[in-house]
């Protein structure tokens, strides 16, 4: 029997009743009082020296307020970068502006050239159809290799090359690994890519800045997942507006996967244009301009070597990749090739040696960022790929060698070579239950019943390790991380003895309205719906970082704990009192304080209302009411981790590959809301199963984006997929946060590409098809067209 | 969208006498033409909608013919022939989404003749005959290339009527982002004839397989159609969803699974 209250019980999402009524407020709702409508002009040339840009006939048009140009910010600040990554070389990386309107040259396409403010929507898309602009298009460098050449078309003029940094990690091992290698009995490398992908969250993003003159406050409500950091960066780096006179306000929005991270232009435009023009100024992207504005992620091509002994240990790895930046630098881009992806090399594995080699490129392309797993998908997909061609190069079956290698649950905390400490986990464990739910040992029946049908059946296995719940400030502060990384949460409890919580972290899918309440539930005993979670409004919630990473209830959560922890603290001091008992024979249990041992005991209610009515209170000792705030600061990553497998079928006919049965096994710590978190595991299977099969972003040697539409970007579809066993119960918690969680919410999409493709590619060699390895997205087109080269 | 005129007659003569006045456009199902004006890629004056006349709408059973009315839904079609013409019926439930097959019609669909459509499979694949407001015009006839078809500016389409086919069936392998028809193959076997028509595939639209309707007139089979070559791949459209040469391959590949289905 499932628990019905608190820590572990499976309660349905109280969002649910208003996202699935319609009555959600998202930013579209919102519309301001005197609100006019901005539209941009955007580059439709990747890359351009601009000529001219006549305004002018636009400004004439009916209802335009007024139009902006690269000239109206001259004295704003550029879009800030909010990491920075030193060079091997001990340089730092090339950072140059990132203007909120192109500045005399466009870098691609779908750059800002000039925006238009009218009475309507329609009105200022008409004059900026009316901008005359002329640009003298230069060679675009689209592809990474070709834009490091010598003589390459440069980005940017004024930096030496393309090259944003040249990376290692670690460097001093470099040299051995090199030679672990030369000396190794087997070496199995592998060249792969993984694709460019659009996030597309089911809401666009919106952004509508106000301006009250009365009071000199700005106000920009946006699609962020994180208010606080959007103001701190617009307000000090871009706008020059200190905090106390700048709100940003982030309601409900509608998914973000990363891309709503980032500061973008369009929300310090519309900031900024509001008080030049008096009137509150709104955008809504239409989902065309999504494909070129919105940070797009991954976009990595990689060299991957695996050196193994003649038993299958592994002896060393060593990998280079090429990670694409686009034109800009996005505000959490550089972070995410390098600290968020060459850290998870060492994997679930005892690999004693490891060198990671990652430069980054400028190219004429939309800015890359964090997308869903951020690095940690990318650093997954090569390894568990190579594991698998190293198994089948040396005769060994998949999940053997993955175990034979595995880190051992006696050797916690486990400190790898690519500078993390893995505090806890246990990935035999995980792999034995998926071995239990996968049946792996019906599987050739499986296979011979799909080969009666004409189709290659394949399974796949994948053993991941992530980390999440970003991070310890002082650590990431000397990765060059340019904030902290701690969260917040101040806990209200009202004099009848509800309560609520401002919390620094932001809910996008994730949700925290359901599950908070059932941590406090759990710790002070009273009902989830006494419990209410305030977010997202940097007016009324403490100074947070905000969601993604997987971080909100392992960081935010914990905060909360702390929190509370003072509240609990600070009422049973009120309680001692009022029963004349001393503090320390209080106890706490389903809301009422009791004196140990006797039946003397006071409710949660009369102890909060004490505290807001003192009539009868220790005013000498203690302050009236009842509220804390926490800040806090994780010790160390969470490292989820888990063992997935699936199977498919690949029609050899036409290439096309079905996903016939998913199984997820992860350690997520322990669990605050199980249904919830096997919708945030299905989630991601979604957007790791898109990635693997079906998601890319193309653009076309001039830089045009190809896939710019849903009819030519593929997004997965519900029959796309097949019903996902999904399965938590193996649990080794976090030692280093009060809850013991790791977090949940990208597994999915970093575990499944390499799952799909080790199947895909089981299936063609069991086929005896001689394929190795297939490029993602593996499209009916990509699959035909390798079994074709191979027979 | 840009602003337009927009008009709703009753009759296909005050349609047609609307269409006749510069710029207008006639407007079907919209499933096309919306997204389109919504994207600021047209900028018809008027917009003529289709949607009031009564006349071009509902299917009537004949002697061996069946006759859509062109303002029929794509929903409507795959109801109501699920029984009596069921590749026809199955062809119509596949096109786009539930919301599509509610708006979007037969006569919408032939009139802009997108190449990766299914309709004109259907139509070219059972040599349907397409009825306007002035005149009937053989499916052989009215296919000319991409978005190109034998109608005048003024012209519409009406009804379409079909032979029903002995045996018929409609092989789809889908475009994974759009869902349109990467490959689609209609094969009809119609008396002594075959007819092999195949969508999404080629650079000038549908296209009837002739090689393929031979080789079935003579042993109606897919090991019939495995002996063929591929139709030429330089014919082909190549984009990103598949080169010419894989398209190529699967026209082959649906023919079979065609012929298959038709049992």
């Amino acid at each position: 029997m499932p628990k019905d209250h608190g820590i572990g019980a499976p309660i349905r999402r109280r969002e649910d009743l208003r996202f699935l009524t319609g009555s959600g407020r998202y930013t579209d709702d919102i519309n301001l009082p005197g609100q006019a409508y901005v539209r941009f002009l955007r580059s439709d040339v990747a890359h351009g020296r601009i000529k001219r840009l006549d305004t002018s006939a636009a400004a004439a048009m009916d209802g335009v307020i007024r139009v902006f140009t690269a000239r109206d910010f001259e004295n704003v600040g550029g879009l800030p970068c909010g990491w920075q990554i030193t060079s091997r070389d001990g340089n730092p990386m090339a950072e140059p502006k990132h203007p909120i309107m192109a500045e005399g040259k466009v870098r691609h396409v779908g750059e800002i050239i000039a925006a238009v403010i009218a009475e309507t929507p329609g009105q200022a898309q008409d004059a900026v159809e009316a901008i005359e602009v002329e640009i003298e298009e230069l060679p675009a460098v689209i592809d990474m290799a070709a834009a490091l050449e010598e003589g390459a078309p440069k980005v940017h003029d004024d930096l030496p090359s393309n090259l944003c940094f040249d990376w290692g990690l670690v460097e001093e091992n470099r040299e051995k690994v090199d030679e672990a290698i030369r000396n190794a009995p087997h070496v199995v490398s592998l060249e792969l890519v993984n694709q460019r992908l659009a996030p597309n969250a089911m809401e666009p993003r919106v952004a509508i800045g106000a301006y009250d003159k009365a009071t000199d406050e700005h106000t920009l409500y946006t699609t962020s997942q994180n208010p606080h950091v959007i103001r701190l960066l617009m307000g000090a780096f871009v706008l020059g507006i200190p905090e106390h006179k700048l709100r940003v306000v982030a309601p409900d929005v509608g998914g973000g996967f990363g891309s709503k991270i980032f500061h973008y232009a369009e929300e310090a435009f519309c900031t900024y244009a509001a008080k030049v023009v008096g009137r509150p100024v709104k955008w809504t992207s239409s989902r065309s301009e999504a494909f070129m504005s919105d940070a797009q992620g991954r976009d990595h091509v990689t060299k991957i070597e695996l050196a193994l002994d003649e038993e299958g240990h592994f002896l060393a790895l060593r990998t280079h990749t090429l990670a694409n930046m686009g034109a800009y630098l996005s505000t959490f881009a550089p972070a995410v090739p390098t600290w968020l992806h060459g850290t998870l090399m060492a994997g679930t594995y005892r690999t004693p040696l490891i060198y990671v080699n990652v430069k980054a490129v400028f190219t004429n392309t939309v800015p890359v960022d964090a997308y869903r797993g951020a690095g940690r998908p990318e650093a997954t997909f090569q390894l568990e790929r190579v594991i698998d061609k190293a198994a089948r190069e040396l005769g060994m079956d998949p999940v053997e060698i993955r175990r034979k290698n595995f880190i051992n649950p006696d050797q916690f905390p486990y400190e790898t070579p690519v500078a993390l400490v893995y505090d806890t986990g246990n990935y035999h464990a995980t792999l034995e239950k998926l071995e239990e739910l996968a049946d792996f040992g019906g599987f050739e029946a499986r296979r011979q019943e799909s080969a009666a049908r004409g189709r290659l059946r394949g399974l796949g296995v994948n053993c991941y390790i992530e980390a999440c719940g970003i991070a310890p400030s002082n650590l990431v502060g000397q990765l060059g991380a340019r904030a902290g990384l701690y969260d917040s949460a101040t806990v209200r409890v009202n004099p009848t003895g509800s309560i609520t919580v401002h919390t620094g972290v932001h809910s996008h899918g994730q949700s925290h309205e359901t599950t908070f309440p059932q941590v406090i539930a759990e710790m002070i005993g009273i009902p989830e719906d006494q419990i209410e979670i305030v977010h997202g409004d940097t007016a009324n919630s403490p100074m947070g970082m905000g969601t993604y990473g997987s971080r909100s209830i392992a960081v935010g959560g914990s905060a909360m704990v702390r929190a509370t922890e003072k509240i609990i603290a600070k009422a049973k001091k009120i309680a001692a009192h009022l029963l004349e008992a001393s503090e320390g024979d209080i106890e706490l249990k389903d809301g009422k304080f009791t004196v140990k041992g006797t039946d003397r005991e006071v409710a949660w209610a009369d102890v909060t209302l004490a505290a807001y009515v003192p009539h009868n209170y220790p005013l000498d000792e203690l302050e009236p009411g009842l509220e804390e705030t926490s800040f806090y600061d994780p010790a160390n990553f969470t490292f989820p981790s888990g063992a997935y497998a699936c199977e498919v079928e690949v029609d050899p006919e036409t290439g096309k590959v079905e996903v016939c049965s998913f199984v997820a096994v992860d350690d997520f710590g322990n669990v605050i809301n199980p249904m919830v978190v096997d919708g945030q595991v299905h989630g991601g299977l979604a957007q790791g199963i898109g990635q693997a099969l079906l998601e890319q972003c193309v653009y076309d040697e001039n830089g045009q984006l190809v896939t710019a539409s849903y009819m030519d970007y593929a997004m997965p579809r519900a029959d796309d997929l097949p019903s996902f066993t999904v399965d938590h119960s193996c649990q080794t918690p976090c030692t280093h946060n009060p809850l013991g969680v790791k977090g949940c919410g990208e597994a999915g999409a970093i575990g499944s590409p390499p799952t799909i493709v080790n199947a895909v590619i089981d299936a063609l060699q069991r086929g005896g098809i001689r394929v190795d390895h297939i490029d993602m997205p593996l499209t009916p087109a990509r699959v035909w067209s390798a079994i074709r080269a191979a027979s | 969208m840009y602003a337009f005129e927009f008009v709703k007659p009753k009759t296909v003569e005050e349609a047609v006498a609307a269409l006749r006045e510069s710029e207008a456009k006639a407007l079907a199902g919209g499933q096309t033409l919306i997204p389109t004006l919504k994207q600021r890629l047209a900028a018809p004056e008027k917009l003529v909608s289709l949607a009031g006349i009564e006349a071009l709408k509902g299917i009537r059973m004949g002697d061996g013919v069946v006759e859509i009315g062109a303002g029929t839904t794509h929903a409507t079609v795959a109801r109501e022939l699920a029984g009596s013409v069921p590749a026809l019926a199955a062809l119509a439930g596949d096109i786009g989404d539930p919301a599509v097959r509610n708006r979007g019609t037969i006569g919408g669909s032939l009139a802009n003749n997108d190449p990766s459509a299914d309709w004109p499979a259907a139509v070219l694949g059972t040599g349907a005959t397409v009825v306007t407001d002035r005149r009937e015009i053989a499916a052989d006839d009215f296919f000319q290339g991409l978005f190109t078809t034998a109608l005048e500016e003024d012209e519409i389409i009406t009804a379409v009527r079909f032979p029903i086919p002995e045996a018929a069936a409609y092989a789809k392998f889908d475009q994974p982002a759009s869902r349109f028809a990467l490959v689609g193959v209609f094969v009809a076997r119609l008396g002594g004839d075959v007819r092999v028509a195949v969508t999404g595939a080629s650079e000038n639209g549908v296209f009837r397989w002739q090689e393929a309707e031979a080789a079935l007139e003579a042993d109606f089979s897919p090991a019939a159609v495995e002996a063929l070559a591929p139709p030429p791949a330089e014919e082909m459209i190549s984009d990103l969803h598949g080169a010419g040469d894989y398209r190529a391959h699967l026209v082959k590949v649906m023919t079979k699974r065609a012929v298959a289905a038709c049992g």
